[in-house]
């Protein structure tokens, strides 16, 4: 079955799960341990997951690894727009810095 | 105040341009690009704090500093001062280390940062170019792991182009 992409990411605790393995493969267990949620319910986000084509799994000897299944193109775009994000951050903090010491100086 | 940001990225040549301007004169940006004890209070991202290990601002110098978790996990960063034209420009060589300074791989990049004063205020340009764009990944999901799950509406968008786009 195919689901709608949409369905995916409606829900917080799947965005978060994407987010989570977007940055590197993961087993069910360790993705349970970020959440404060049942492991049956982690189970039931990554099938819907999967029914939307955004998961890839891979096995390695007893454990099943999922990763986020976009190419890799892609995936840089999405770590531009974090470190775009990240950069804006960090120079708001500075403008926050910048003013405190003018007005120290005053 | 509105003041400018500006970023744009060349995959072809694996280089990000970053333009910004602050409503401060030159010599106090420059400071703030140059000193540790300013450095340390704006140049990580929340919730992450930056602390200086070691700074020493001169061609051939380095700063050693470490993003540190809110659960005290510290990732260490080396930068490497190449070039210094006081006041206008320095350049350097950044990569991951350990808290010694070793290189932790062979990941890296080269900045230039240029400050240029106007009337109010001063513009800083940071130009950086990336040994590969795989660091670029290294240096956001290794560094900011945590810092990622909060920023899921830049993920929605994309996913959403990526419907649109199918």
């Amino acid at each position: 079955m195919r689901r709608d992409i949409f369905q995916a990411i409606a829900d917080p605790t799947r965005r978060a799960i994407l987010v989570l393995i977007a940055v590197q493969a993961m087993t069910p267990n360790a993705i349970a341990e970020h959440f404060d949620i049942t492991r049956q319910s982690i189970s039931k986000h990554l099938r819907i997951l999967s029914e939307c084509d955004l998961l890839a799994q891979k096995q390695e000897g007893r454990e099943i690894f999922y990763e986020l299944k976009i190419d890799k193109m892609n995936e840089i775009d999405i770590w531009l727009d974090q470190f775009r994000k990240i950069t804006e951050e960090k120079f708001q903090q500075l403008d926050q810095v910048l003013f405190t010491i003018k007005n120290k100086k005053k | 105040m509105s003041l400018l940001f500006d970023f744009t990225v060349d995959k072809a040549t694996k280089t990000i341009h970053i333009t910004r301007e602050f409503a401060a004169d030159l010599d106090l940006v420059w400071d703030a690009f140059t000193k540790a004890e300013i450095l340390d209070q704006w140049s990580a991202p929340k919730p992450y704090r930056a602390r200086t290990k070691e700074m020493d601002f001169r061609e051939g110098g380095r700063w050693l500093y470490a993003m540190v978790s809110p659960e005290d996990v510290k990732h260490w960063s080396l930068v490497e001062f190449i070039n210094i034209q006081p006041k206008s420009s320095f350049s350097t060589k950044n990569s991951f280390s350990d808290e010694k300074g070793n290189s932790i791989n062979d990941a890296f990049s080269l900045v230039k940062n240029s400050f240029k004063a106007a009337a109010e205020t001063t513009t800083v340009h940071i130009e950086k170019v990336f040994d590969n764009l795989s660091t670029l990944e290294m240096m956001v999901s290794g560094g900011y792991k945590e810092g990622l799950a909060a920023g899921l509406s830049n993920l929605d968008e994309y996913l959403r182009t990526m419907v649109t786009s199918k």
